[in-house]
């Protein structure tokens, strides 16, 4: 068993490690929160976190394998988040089974981002150069805009939507009086019904890696890094570049409206302004910092960063800071040579590995 | 250093005012290239390019720098698309396609500036060579159906098969980028074969290759030839190799050819020692 282990490729091993640890870190933690160790602060930050992970692991996809920035992700993630809640809130008279609804929220979340990624991808990816950062970085304030306008609500009839582009208000959809509003324009939703779980987050996340460790380790994924390497080269043994770069975007795009439905359903109202730019450039640290291309990294990453300014509130104002601070570090501890040594020092495997390579 | 004869074909002429071996007469020439030109605004880059090329062919693209000799290559394989004339390729007229149709239809090439996925393995590489060989869609590969396994273990198996042609097989785990350049010049041969071409483009392979890595290479060339049966169109400036293994030889000069045959033929041609020397003065004027 073990020396079949150790004839795996790194990759896999790799990939093994990834999951490994994320099972581990779930058990212990829904360990704790059952058996009633963790405060109710903490306990909150657990859903949060499950969603920062698979948004830095998608972003991962475009940055990372693909290699094209977007600046814009938080965009798909507000439109999952507003399908999903929209979803599940018009469902719950039909789908009293409250995991069911939440899964197809999550799915509708995920399918309307994907949909969005086709729109934005479409005419942006067959272009070359860097018009994707620009385009998504537009896409991510106009979807903020565009949702402070919208009016839903959903009574026995059905839904009803309204573009609010006049003084309308939530009575101007003449619901009857089973009516619920979902969305009252720049309110937000409202009297959401939370249906996210700490389980469903982690499924989302073991999910998110098997779709983009599976995709990355297969032919799609090696002709998708081939482009990120060298488009050219790419062209010339035959791999169509816009299609490629378009399952990539479009499965990054999809997999954060995931994401966005499950935190949408994690909160009693959501405003569009929580998927601000803000939030997009969070994600992008959180790849970043994380390690280009590198999966695991990115789900480190993101646990770290999302912890780490909610558990420094008690210094208030100082508190981004000293997030500032240890992003700084960060970035210069990774750069530098020296401690890279003693790390390799210290992990044997890790210095006969670079040896070889 | 023991010079290596190679066998040559016998040349014979065809109608386009070229010539292939023999053994490739009655075929349908791999590649047929008639008044071939492209314009980049007022500069005529390549102009009345006539060339034919046998099945088995291995030919020889030489000229000054600046010739035009790697904007055939890009015509051939439509990184640029040309201005006049027409190419065929295997008898079939490859107007409007594009470089991946290209690749397709059967021309595989290398590049002069190193073109490889730097931060791939030397396996993967090969793997993306054989992208539209070895196929299965991307949703058999995120569930993992028996496609994938199927697929990717000959893959893994044409791969390694490939790269045994160069001895290479031995660093299929190492990072491509940092091959040495002799290496990474092979590994692009290699790719461009996995695509599984009828013809082969090979810009300046033994570039910054010491000689006897030359001579093997100039052995690998022919070895190639013979066992993929495939043509093979290279541009070299190391005469050894180019005079060595080339049957039938086009020189290149300001975008024209200015003279073709064999490596006889080629180094008595005046044009060509013009070309490459200058011409001789006549009694200086006084």
């Amino acid at each position: 068993m073990l020396r079949k282990f150790k004839s795996l490729k790194k990759t896999a091993r790799t990939d093994f490690f990834t999951y490994l640890g994320v099972v581990v870190a779930f058990i212990v933690m829904f360990a704790l929160q059952q058996a009633g160790a963790l405060s109710s602060s903490v306990s909150s930050w657990l859903v949060p976190i499950c969603c920062f992970i698979v948004m830095a692991v998608s972003l991962n996809l475009t940055v990372g394998i693909l290699g094209e920035l977007s600046l814009g992700h938080a965009g798909f993630m507000s439109v999952g988040a507003f399908s999903g809640v929209i979803a599940a809130m018009s469902l719950s008279e039909a789908i009293p089974f409250a995991p069911l609804r939440l899964a197809l929220a999550i799915l509708v979340g995920a399918l309307f981002a994907a949909l969005t990624g086709v729109v934005v991808g479409v005419p942006v990816l067959r272009l070359r150069g860097d018009y994707l950062a620009i385009v998504t970085l537009a896409f991510g304030q106009i979807i903020k805009d565009l949702i402070n306008c919208l009016l839903v609500g959903y009574d026995s009839n059905g839904l009803h939507i309204i573009f609010n582009l006049s003084k309308l208000t939530i009575e101007d959809l003449h619901m009857d009086e089973t009516g619920i509003a979902i969305i009252k324009g720049a309110q937000g939703a409202t009297g959401i019904e939370k249906l996210a779980t700490f389980p469903a987050g982690f499924i989302l996340v073991m999910l998110t890696l098997v779709i983009v460790l599976n995709m990355v380790r297969s032919r799609t994924g090696r002709a998708v890094m081939a482009i990120r390497d060298n488009r050219i080269a790419a062209e010339s043994v035959g791999i169509n570049i816009t299609k490629y770069k378009l399952i990539a975007f479009i499965t990054s795009a999809a997999l954060a409206g995931a994401a966005g439905a499950l935190y949408g359903l994690n909160y009693g109202s959501l405003v569009s302004s929580r998927f601000d730019f803000n939030t997009s450039i969070l994600v992008l640290v959180y790849v970043v910092l994380g390690g280009l291309g590198n999966i695991w990294g990115s789900i480190v990453a993101a646990t770290v960063l999302y912890v780490l300014p909610e558990a420094l509130r008690e210094f208030q104002d100082y508190r981004m800071l000293a997030y500032a601070v240890v992003l700084i570090l960060v970035m210069l501890a990774t750069n530098n040579d020296r401690l890279k040594a003693l790390l390799g020092r210290l992990l044997p495997r890790r210095k006969e590995e670079k040896d070889r390579g | 250093m023991a010079e290596k004869k190679f066998e040559k074909g016998r040349m014979v002429p065809v109608p386009s005012h070229s010539i292939i071996p023999e053994r490739d007469l009655g075929k349908t020439p791999i590649l047929e290239c008639t008044h071939l030109g492209i314009d980049f605004g007022g500069l005529k880059a390549v102009d009345d390019f006539t060339l034919t090329i046998g099945r088995t062919e291995i030919a020889g693209l030489i000229g000054p720098n600046g010739a035009g000799k790697t904007t055939v290559f890009n015509l051939l394989t439509k990184v640029y698309h040309p201005t006049r004339g027409t190419i065929l390729l295997d008898g079939i007229d490859t107007a409007g396609k594009s470089t991946i149709q290209i690749n397709r239809m059967g021309i595989a090439r290398t590049f002069q500036n190193i073109r490889l996925f730097s931060n791939l393995s030397v396996e993967d590489n090969v793997k993306i060579g054989l992208h539209n060989q070895e196929k299965y869609s991307t949703l058999s590969a995120v569930l993992r159906l028996p496609a994938y396994w199927k697929k990717e273990k000959a893959a893994h198996e044409k791969a390694l098969e490939l790269l045994s042609i160069f001895d290479m097989q031995d660093m299929a785990g190492y990072k491509a980028g940092s091959l040495p350049y002799g290496a990474q010049r092979r590994l692009e041969i290699v790719r461009a074969l996995a695509t599984d071409p009828k013809l082969l483009l090979l810009d300046e392979p033994a570039a910054g290759m010491n000689p006897s890595e030359t001579a093997e290479l100039m052995e690998n060339i022919a070895k190639i030839r013979d066992t993929f049966q495939i043509a093979i169109l290279l541009i070299e400036h190391d005469m050894n190799l180019v005079m060595g293994i080339c049957e039938g030889i086009c020189v290149l000069n300001f975008g024209q050819i200015i003279a073709k045959g064999t490596a006889e033929d080629i180094q008595n041609d005046p044009q060509v020692i013009e070309a490459y020397l200058g011409k001789r003065k006549e009694a200086a004027p006084c």
